[in-house]
């Protein structure tokens, strides 16, 4: 009779199988997280979904003006244009992962109060609302790109490693989630981190290959450059996409075994700050 | 045949008072630094100076402490309490929200909790949508909420709006919506925290009737916390009542409704102010509460005149706009008069840190029929939050109006409150 219970409450956390169980049961929660994400977006501002657009083309403007005419960076061959505009929706994809899901706790913690759901949704749910803005940007990208090649004639094209894409998409989104989980782990206990984010975001995005191509930094720094993650999936990206990058296994494979890593950090110290977080907030 | 679905034993929770960091890296730092070089601790001056941080400084309460009971399938149960007695910790680990420290809950079926409504409805999104968020939220499939669909919009008697962005809908009908969904939730166990605060009372009296519909005809075990006795007495078989932590009775409802409402009065008869002065509150501390030039929990007003002057005496750590509240009620505990002057008039002021003292003087209806009486009283920033809260810390009894021809009626003699002219 005693063992009848389905479920127990105790002071300890529940094993990951156990966890992934629950998110799956969880999963019209997760959809309905993104819906509300997209809908929310486009009914409060003023140009609706217009800002995805606006957003990387002034960017990009800055970057041909400032990296492109001043510097006199090269760009490997690629028109400047498509060139920054391709690192800039890759970084902001990764970046506003990153800076989203690291305030998840704060930005939520009326809901996680009241009500239990497994938390890790939320940042799930943003990485996945987040897909739903880089997938139009990339869309802008190609027509772009059209433009270029059918009325500029320019040299530029897919190749084969084009199917690596999906990868790369799933490899942001792992690195900014677990990024994301880390600093919001952080931020709980330290809520003065939260202001660094932004500066910090910033400052990884001159150290990879957003404004710069990889071939062009002096080789004694390189090694600088592979180690942000990110570089080896802008460089792929581009390599596969316009045809014109560095591109190097090992560097792939460098930044797919760090996000794993990451994740794994992620998920535990996430784990361990969500029991109890709602008592320190 | 009724089956045990919850078994809580030797439940725990610790809090800990006075953090252990500042919450900050660079006031953490500083501190280092500060330590490090011998001096004192940037951040403990302030607090110092009042003489509390030394008192409160790692304190550790027990929020609930070593609670066992059991509930078998079916049971409503009230849990009572005065704030700070752990309802909303016990009701907090029993949904999962936070973890407890020590103990375990074994329980059979789905639990779903109502801790406050509308949590998670969106103001951008339609009725329609937040139906559906907020039954996810909650826990409830999509198909399941597809079903049910039409029965808690019925239920809610908002249809016309419900493409209409919750934004624009008022308070009532936005709580209408948010009770019909949680009232529709499919689930053994609901957990409930005084939501029928809340609402016109035509619908406070259909939630509670849903409830008891819910419960007799789905067999659903429902737990219930609020301050309305009168609310408990009708929707719940069982009564659990919840002092500083402990579990100290657990039984049939009428008996837990007037073991509650008579321990407050015998409490209040047996206490001075300094008992409860250290209610917890980060940063404000009261060092002094006068009532009537007295510092006992009995006050008693005669000779037809009901005046009360309270001086609260304090500090405050940071700036707050601070404004007083005082609710008289009867002995079921059932709020009879209202006293706000933040509400009334806009009356509220702000403190800056430091020392403070507040008078506030109430003139109570010199027509008030005798009785004994309780009452709350409160510092809050009137609509945004409550900084410190006294619930039935004061007993008051009153000696009724001396009418003409000498006779002077009782409230509890069914001659009512007020004794009119």
């Amino acid at each position: 009779m005693q063992d009848n219970f389905e479920w127990s409450i105790e002071n300890k956390s529940s094993s990951l199988s156990a966890k992934l169980k629950e998110v799956w049961m969880h999963r019209d929660l997760l959809w309905l997280l993104v819906k509300k994400d997209f809908i929310t977006f486009y009914k409060q501002t003023l140009l609706g979904p217009l800002w995805y657009f606006i957003q990387p083309l002034f960017t990009m403007f800055i970057f041909m003006f400032i990296f492109g005419k001043i510097g006199g960076f090269k760009t490997d061959g690629i028109p400047r244009s498509i060139f920054y505009m391709s690192g800039i929706i890759l970084w902001n994809y990764f970046a506003d992962c990153v800076t989203k899901t690291s305030t998840v706790f704060k930005d939520n913690s009326d809901l996680f109060g009241k009500v239990y759901f497994p938390r890790i949704i939320l940042p799930i749910s943003i990485v996945i609302s987040n897909l739903v803005k880089f997938s139009i940007q990339f869309i802008f990208l190609i027509i772009i790109t059209s433009y270029y090649i059918i009325f500029q004639k320019e040299q530029v094209g897919a190749n084969y490693f084009i199917i690596l894409f999906p990868l790369l998409i799933i490899l942001m989104a792992i690195l900014g989630l677990s990024i994301g989980l880390i600093i919001s782990a952080m931020t709980t206990k330290y809520r003065d981190l939260s202001f660094l984010i932004t500066f910090g975001v910033q400052i990884l995005m001159f150290t990879t290959t957003v404004a710069y191509p990889l071939s062009s930094v002096d080789k004694s720094i390189q090694w600088i450059v592979e180690l942000n993650p990110m570089t080896a999936v802008i460089e792929t990206f581009r390599y596969g996409f316009l045809g014109k990058a560095t591109f190097q296994w090992s560097n792939l494979i460098y930044s797919f075994s760090f996000s794993v890593i990451m994740l794994s950090i992620g998920v535990f110290v996430f784990n361990k700050v969500e029991r109890n977080f709602i008592d320190t907030i | 045949m009724t089956h045990q679905v919850l078994k809580v034993e030797n439940l725990s929770k610790r809090y800990q008072l006075g953090e252990l960091g500042t919450g900050n890296l660079s006031w953490d730092l500083e501190r280092w630094v500060a330590k490090l070089r011998g001096k004192q601790d940037p951040f403990l001056k302030i607090e110092d100076a009042h003489g509390f941080a030394t008192k409160y400084r790692n304190d550790i309460i027990w929020s609930l402490n070593e609670v066992n009971f059991d509930i078998y399938q079916g049971d409503i149960v009230g849990i009572i309490g005065k704030n700070g007695a752990g309802k909303s910790t016990l009701l907090k680990i029993l949904s999962k929200v936070t973890s407890p420290t020590n103990g375990k809950i074994s329980g059979m079926g789905r639990v779903a909790s109502l801790l406050e409504v509308g949590t998670g409805f969106h103001p951008e999104l339609t009725g329609r949508e937040n139906i559906f968020l907020n039954g996810a939220i909650l826990g409830m499939r999509n198909k399941e909420i597809k079903m049910k669909f039409d029965e808690i919009v019925d239920f809610s008697g908002i249809e016309k709006y419900i493409d209409t962005p919750v934004k624009r809908y008022s308070s009532g009908m936005y709580v209408r919506l948010a009770f019909a969904v949680a009232a529709h939730l499919d689930c053994e166990i609901l957990i409930i925290d005084e939501v029928l605060s809340v609402g016109d009372i035509e619908f406070q009296k259909k939630c509670l009737g849903k409830l008891g519909t819910v419960n007799k005809e789905q067999g659903k075990t429902i737990l219930f916390v609020s301050h309305n006795m009168n609310s408990i007495r009708i929707l719940c078989n069982k009564g659990l009542i919840l002092e500083k932590g402990q579990l100290t009775y657990f039984g049939d409802v009428q008996n837990a409704i007037q073991k509650y409402t008579s321990s407050i009065f015998l409490q209040n008869s047996s206490k001075s102010y300094q008992s409860f002065l250290s209610n917890e509150c980060s940063y404000l501390r009261i060092q002094n509460i006068v009532i009537n030039n007295q510092q006992s929990g009995i006050i008693c007003l005669a000779g037809g005149n009901n005046s009360l002057d309270f001086i609260l005496e304090g500090s405050l750590l940071i700036e707050k706009n601070m404004s007083f509240e005082f609710i008289l009620y009867d002995k079921d505990l059932v709020p009879l008069l209202f006293y706000s002057p933040g509400h009334y008039e806009g009356r509220v002021k702000k403190y800056p840190s430091g020392v403070f003292s507040i008078f506030e003087n109430i003139e109570l209806p010199n027509n008030i029929n005798r009785g004994e009486y309780t009452a709350s009283f409160y510092l809050t920033e009137p609509d945004v939050k409550y900084h410190i809260k006294y619930d039935f810390a004061v007993t008051i009894n009153i000696d009724g109006y001396p009418t003409k021809t000498g006779q002077v009626f009782d409230y509890n003699n069914g001659k009512g409150f007020l004794f009119l002219p």
